[in-house]
């Protein structure tokens, strides 16, 4: 079984982002079940979908403890869901935090990097992405989603390949946006 | 049959649809909104009726009256919109229905996004109705096409009954590639069928009374009811709890039953029976309320068997929240004596809190600031309201007093102003919850010469659901354009003594009429109306202007808007957030935000 969790903020595509990984493990014949929030979160709210797929699943969250890869699209979130995270399981990690406004209003210095430092002390196995860099060489902030695939992918322990990835983006994103997100899948 | 990866909710409307349903109404809800939104997309030829109703009472009639004619009729709702059609329902209940009437009302275990944990299990009890309780959208899709055969089988309404985890679930479901459509034969006058008159409500509750043990008898051998296993052990689940449950016995080799309740009421007695059969010891892992476990509880005593019945009763499972596979693994540890550790984790660090906020740009910030400013030093009252704008309540707006249920936000205002006449009284309401439950409230309010101001926040949409059309829309879920409902027309007919419409991003005329209303005595209404930014272009986008600003962070500290962040102790305007309301470039004291 595969178990994967994308976390991040409302709006940045976590849940296209669990559809193509959905997709992908249909193409290859396996079971799969998802779960998202919706409703309230939506609202700058955090965000959080579990992918399962494999031979037979049962629950469609993920135990604790559990997940092969966590994807984080931003570091406090990616560190909040940690205890899903396996023994010795992978966690891809957006750099740039996302400030709620309950920061600026209480004046909290949060900007991500105790977060960062926290996954560098505790997971093994880290990626750390500049989401940012990409979006802006790609000249769009809506590919974070698929560049943050892409390095999970890249980094073997999401289950899907590179080439499965892009197989999803031409069959399930609309055509105009395929040169956009396979060029986000390169430079991830 | 071919495969399809479906949303729970999507595989709710596929099996309606695909069981010939004809007419749907509903009223939006999470999570059960995405039913209704899935049937209308599918409905390219128009051949199923489907619309979004004022409300769940006037929803779950119009599905009635589409059963009496014949047709076969889905009504959907969340749990707490079933208390709003209870009426309809409790009497439906004796009168009956001719076409198949399937009633989905979703449950919210947590809640995540709802004001009750309450469980429509026991409404199915309380209104002697059966219900249906998936535990995928796998079953989900299967089942709905079940309740609709039963419906139809024993001319009754049936309750259909998923949870957040299996509507927002999605899974690979197998559908079918075609379907017999329903021809519903018509309405046929029968005074003493359609016609409720307590004569015939007693021989209709006799024959209720008659039907539901034949009723839970077929239940007990219906195909999701699911008994497996042996041993002295017992364990009673249901819904998404039997996943749960499932994989925590995953390489569990102590002997144990397993019993799957598909359909709580009329409680599959015989089948229980079955499973208690040479237990000791019984645990209902159950969410929200201790329906199964009752249930067994009552079957022990009624059979004088002598098994120990466990659950929330008593506390080894918990009362309230969500059951994950975590909670049961304890659970189960424990009652059949096997090894578990919780995983441990080093300490993670302070993290920023991140409750939902209203959105950048978002025309409800204007509207409750608006309000603040005009009332600043008068002792006033904020009543709110279900929707988006009940976050008016956090800081630093704190705009949101009390908060109820549908509609009450203009009757609680009444309520408080009769304790504290020295109190101004504002309700602020929404415009699709003003047309599901506040008109009567504000008639109320005039007839009783009540002295209020009510605020209709009127964004053109039902937005905290995910954009529903309502009668002040101008459309409907068919895709006709129809007249839009007046709800200035509407105020002015009940006999409000001030209507105004002003937009809400034009601070100054928002502010201006809150103050001519507070001169005013009467029910007073100001209608703040601007369109919802999920609905709309953003504008041109502003900025700060560095040389200008002096640092006062007076933008974030009043509106607490989240496009303004604080970077290196200065406001900053997030481009990607921003779609440009300019309410900040009002507040900034030395105009320093523009365009």
């Amino acid at each position: 079984m595969n178990n994967i969790l994308l976390c991040g903020v409302g709006g940045q595509g976590t849940v296209l982002a669990s559809k193509l990984l959905a997709f992908a493990a249909m193409e290859r014949g396996e079971q799969v079940r998802t779960s998202e929030t919706i409703g309230m979160s939506q609202r700058g709210g955090c965000v959080v979908s579990h992918v399962r797929s494999g031979e037979s699943i049962d629950s469609p969250m993920l135990p604790k403890g559990s997940a092969d890869i966590i994807i984080g699209f931003e570091p406090a979130e990616a560190v909040r869901n940690i205890s899903y995270l396996k023994k010795g399981g992978t966690v891809i990690v957006n750099k740039k935090a996302v400030k709620p406004v309950t920061a600026s209003l209480t004046g909290s210095g949060y900007d991500g990097s105790e977060a960062i430092e926290y996954l560098r002390q505790n997971v093994e196995s880290l990626v750390v992405i500049d989401g940012d860099a990409i979006c802006e060489k790609c000249g769009s902030s809506k590919v974070l989603n698929i560049a943050l695939l892409a390095a999970a992918a890249k980094s073997g322990a999401l289950g899907m390949t590179v080439e499965e990835l892009k197989s999803a983006i031409v069959k399930r994103i609309p055509e105009k946006f395929h040169a956009l997100n396979i060029k986000a899948v390169e430079l991830a | 049959m071919s495969k399809r990866f479906l949303m729970g909710n999507e595989a709710i409307a596929l099996g309606a649809v695909h069981a010939g349903v004809n007419v749907v109404s509903g009223y939006p809800g999470t999570p059960s909104t995405e039913i209704l939104e899935t049937i209308a997309k599918n409905n390219k030829d128009g051949s199923v009726y489907v619309e979004w109703s004022v409300n769940e009472k006037a929803a779950l009639e119009v599905g009635a009256g589409a059963a009496y004619s014949g047709a076969r009729s889905l009504v959907t709702m969340k749990q707490v919109g079933l208390n709003v059609a209870s009426d309809p329902l409790m009497s439906l209940a004796y009168v009956g229905v001719k076409g198949g009437m399937v009633i989905v009302s979703a449950d919210d275990p947590g809640p995540i996004s709802s004001q009750t944990e309450q469980d429509t299990r026991h409404f199915g009890q309380f209104s002697k109705l059966p219900v249906f309780d998936p535990s995928s959208p796998e079953e989900a899709y299967e089942m709905i096409q079940d309740a609709f055969e039963c419906s139809e089988k024993y001319g009754t309404p049936v309750l259909f009954r998923p949870t957040t985890r299996v509507c927002h679930g999605c899974a690979s479901v197998e559908v079918k590639d075609s379907f017999e459509p329903h021809k519903p034969e018509g309405f046929v006058k029968d005074t003493m069928r359609w016609v409720i008159f307590p004569r015939t409500s007693y021989l209709n509750h006799c024959k209720i009374e008659k039907r539901n043990p034949q009723l839970g008898e077929e239940f007990s051998s219906y195909r999701f009811n699911k008994l497996t296993g042996s041993g002295r052990k017992g364990i009673a689940t249901h819904g998404i709890s039997y996943a749960y449950t499932c994989e925590a016995l995953q390489g569990v080799d102590k002997e144990h039953k397993l019993l799957k309740i598909a359909t709580p009421n009329p409680f599959p007695e015989k089948l229980a029976l079955e499973f208690l059969e040479g237990l000791d010891e019984v645990v209902c892992i159950e969410e929200l309320d201790p329906v199964i476990e009752r249930e067994l509880t009552y079957i022990v005593g009624k059979h004088h068997l002598n098994v120990t019945v466990r659950g929330k009763l008593d506390g080894t499972v918990q009362p309230a929240g969500e059951n994950t596979v975590e909670s049961v693994k304890e659970i189960l540890s424990g009652f059949l004596d096997i090894k578990y550790d919780a995983p441990k984790l080093p300490p993670v660090p302070d993290l920023p809190v991140r409750p939902p906020v209203l959105c950048a740009g978002c025309p409800h910030r204007a509207s409750f600031y608006a309000v603040k400013q005009a009332t600043k030093g008068k002792k006033a009252v904020y009543s709110g309201d279900i929707g988006c704008y009940t976050l008016g309540n956090a800081k630093p707006l704190d705009m949101v007093d009390t908060c109820l249920c549908m509609g009450a936000d203009v009757t609680i205002a009444q309520g408080i102003h009769r304790v504290e006449p020295d109190t101004v009284n504002f309700s602020f309401i929404g415009d699709s919850t003003f047309f599901a439950s506040g008109i009567t409230g504000v008639v109320n309010a005039v007839y009783n010469q009540t002295d209020i101001i009510l605020i209709v926040l009127d964004n053109s949409t039902t937005a905290m659901t995910g954009h529903q059309p309502h009668p002040g829309t101008g459309v409907t879920m068919m895709g006709d354009v129809c007249a839009k409902v007046s709800i200035p027309k509407i105020l002015e007919a009940v006999g409000c003594t001030y209507v105004k419409t002003v937009d809400p991003l034009d601070l100054t005329a928002a502010e201006t009429a809150v103050k001519e209303a507070l001169e005013l005595k009467g029910v007073r209404a100001i209608i703040m109306k601007s369109p919802c930014i999920a609905v709309t272009k953003p504008q041109t986008l502003y900025k700060v202007d560095g040389d200008k600003c002096i640092g006062c962070k007076r933008c974030i500290r009043e509106l607490g808007c989240p496009a303004i962040v604080l970077t290196d102790g200065r406001p900053f305007i997030e481009p990607s957030l921003c779609y440009g309301c300019g309410v900040c470039s009002h507040v900034c004291p030395v105009n320093a935000i523009g365009r």
